[in-house]
């Protein structure tokens, strides 16, 4: 029944091959993928690990498994048990395969023992992932995804570069604490800084995530930023300058939410502010704040999946998710709207939901190493989540003017999957012990005092009382069909602009140096000397212009 | 409900929305009423302040919102920004071909 020391992501990887034959009825056995691999993890986790796989010389150490890897190897599952579900009614098994994959390579990521086995993994990620959001098929999801590959491309490249430096410097590849010395190090951790969403990195991000398919949304959300989040827990824990980081990832994103009219878009900002407080917990470094780090990684692969899953159902049914488009959608879809604002609640930290018992953590273990102007940074973030991601999405989605839409309620699978999300947002709200039991150091916290959730509840109601005093003085910015620029714009407007006066330059001066050439060819055609001909001729011709070309490279390279 | 259209609903009903508010309002005093009642643990000297955490998030969302209206002049741009550039690009490719 369990097989003990099987890698998890193997699992995933038959399922995967099975996907493409399973038609109809039949899809829910992939179902079993996440189940069973789930149950054989919790069964057999205790007596495994220690897998490897010799590859020439290298040792590749495929399943190593302590506490912190075990967290993020339950979560995956049930994040990939959820976005099976909700996936159940779609056709395309490009969607099915991928999806399985990228859970695959996620798990196959936290559960790898050595760095290169985490530079495999981290680059099947980048390539399963980009499939969902080809699988969109329009033009601009297409284009979107090309980027989307290229970026996260050359996060693995820079990691794989630093994995080789720091193997010539330290002859190991082990997985362990590396710290922020040397240039190895700053390219891992530029390449975990891209997936991760750092400022400045991010907007593949809010680029790509907005325009996947509603499920493929789903699963990007839960997956590579987590992998980047439990990858910087392991490798540089305490590294002062992720709070800031943090800090600022947590701010910047919430005035691009204010005024973003893609709802998706909206939450792919707000998955940015989230991980804003799990990188700030994982640079304070201590016991405390990595829990509330990694804990919070746990609550929000749920409850922005949960959000996620909600605006999927609206893109399925409405076909867009502008918030200038939408209203009133709760008359005929009021489960949804239920499951947005249970959603809405866990990601506002409203005490008795999920991010309430894991957001304080990283609060109260900042005020514990007196950051009071991180604090306050992060203070001022959690009223602009609840704002845009607590009160807009919803607002303007399920309520706000009548849009006239009357689309019909989400398919059935989809409401299951969001209504499993919504019950362990609740649940793990009202009884945070039984997550906590999970964390990988050691924890006393408790979230529920008296200080604490007052605190909390004055902080939401009087952002909401800001939100309502806005409306009602007609302050509040309308939504509006348009484009906010953001880094994005130095790759998608910049570069396009000046290469194509690059391009424009090139190819004129090509034509000018077409024509010379064919002045002078046209002058030694008039002396009609024969010119040599015949493959023989023309290939030893070509040695001999290799030939030439290696002498100068090796009379360079004795000169230098 | 009978004079209105069938259409219409919970929300529609402006005696509903005013009720909700009405209740919402209600939260809100009474939450900084309990600040002043309750001994609650102070970490730091800025939580001193009445009604820190209420004033705090007022502000802090009002500050938003202004600051986010302000970035719209600077950030933003027509709904085809990007695609308009990308459909240039097509363009002068073809051209070139």
């Amino acid at each position: 029944m369990w097989i003990a020391n099987l890698p998890p992501f193997v699992v995933f990887f038959v399922f995967a091959l099975f996907a493409p034959v399973l038609k109809g009825r039949l899809r829910a056995l992939l179902l079993l993928a996440p189940v069973w691999g789930g149950l054989n993890l919790a069964m057999t986790a205790a007596d495994s690990g220690g897998v490897t796989w010799q590859f020439t010389d290298l040792i590749l150490d495929l399943y190593y498994v302590d506490r912190l890897s075990l967290l993020f190897g339950y979560l995956f599952h049930i994040a990939a048990f959820i976005a099976l579900i909700y996936s159940l009614h779609v056709k395309d098994s490009v969607q099915q395969v991928s999806g399985l994959l990228y859970a695959g390579s996620a798990l196959g990521a936290v559960f790898a023992g050595d760095m290169l086995t985490v530079f495999i993994f981290w680059e099947l990620l980048a390539v399963t992932s980009a499939f969902l959001i080809w699988a969109r098929r329009t033009p601009e999801a297409i284009r979107a995804a090309n980027r989307y590959v290229v970026i996260q491309v050359l996060s693995g490249v820079l990691m794989l570069t630093g994995v080789v430096m720091l193997y010539q410097q330290t002859g190991t590849l082990r997985l362990a604490y590396i710290g922020l010395e040397g240039t190895a190090a700053w390219l891992i951790f530029i390449a975990l800084g891209i997936k991760c969403a750092f400022p400045f990195f991010h907007t593949w991000l809010t680029d790509a995530y907005p325009l996947a398919t509603p499920t493929g949304t789903l699963y990007l959300s839960a997956f590579t930023t987590k992998v980047a989040i439990y990858l910087l827990a392991r490798t540089f824990p305490g590294e002062p300058l992720l709070i800031y980081i943090g800090a600022a990832m947590t701010c910047f994103p919430i005035f691009y939410a204010v005024i973003e009219n893609d709802l998706r878009k909206v939450l792919a900002y707000s998955l940015i502010n989230q991980l804003g407080f799990m990188v700030c917990g994982i640079g304070v470094g201590t016991a405390l704040a990595l829990n509330g780090a990694v804990a919070h990684a746990f609550n929000d692969v749920i409850f922005k999946g949960l959000l996620f899953m909600t605006m999927g159902a609206v893109l399925t049914r409405v076909g867009h998710v502008n918030g200038s488009d939408l209203g009133g959608l709760y008359k005929t879809m009021p489960r949804t709207t239920v499951f947005c604002l249970v959603g809405a609640a866990s990601i506002s930290a409203f005490p008795l939901f999920s991010g309430f018992v894991s957001k304080s953590m990283v609060m109260a273990a900042l005020l514990e190493q007196d950051q009071l102007i991180v604090w306050l940074m992060l203070l001022f973030a959690s009223a602009g989540v609840f704002h845009h991601a607590g009160i807009k999405i919803p607002f303007f989605a399920f309520f706000a003017h009548d849009s006239g839409l009357r689309p019909k309620e989400a398919p059935l699978n989809m409401q299951l999957a969001m209504a499993i999300g919504a019950i362990l947002c609740i649940a793990i709200g009202v009884h945070p012990e039984w997550l906590y039991g999970l964390l990988p150091w050691q924890n006393d916290y408790s979230p529920y005092d008296m200080t604490h959730t007052l605190t909390q509840l004055q902080l939401l109601f009087f952002s909401a009382l800001a939100f309502v005093w806005l409306n009602k003085q007609g302050l509040y910015p309308p939504e509006l069909r348009s484009v906010n620029i953001d880094v994005e714009w130095f790759y998608r407007r910049l570069l396009p602009a000046s290469g194509n006066r690059v391009v424009n330059t090139l190819v004129n001066a090509r034509s000018a140096f077409r024509q010379n050439v064919r002045i002078i060819a046209d002058q030694f055609a008039r002396r009609s000397t024969p010119m040599p001909t015949g493959t023989v001729t023309i290939l030893t011709r070509r040695m001999a212009w290799v030939f030439i070309a290696l002498m100068l490279l090796v009379i360079g390279s004795l000169l230098l | 409900m009978s004079h209105q259209h069938k259409d219409d609903g919970l929300f529609d009903d402006p005696r509903v929305v005013t009720w909700i508010l009405r209740v919402f309002y209600g939260i809100c005093a009474a939450l900084v009423l309990v600040d002043f009642i309750v001994h609650r643990h102070i970490y730091t000297a800025v939580e001193k302040i009445p009604a820190f955490y209420a004033l705090y998030g007022f502000v802090a969302c009002v500050l938003l919102v202004f600051a986010a209206k302000g970035l719209r002049t600077l950030l933003m741009r027509k709904e085809d920004y990007y695609d308009a550039q990308a459909g240039q690009n097509q363009k002068t490719q073809e051209d070139d071909r």
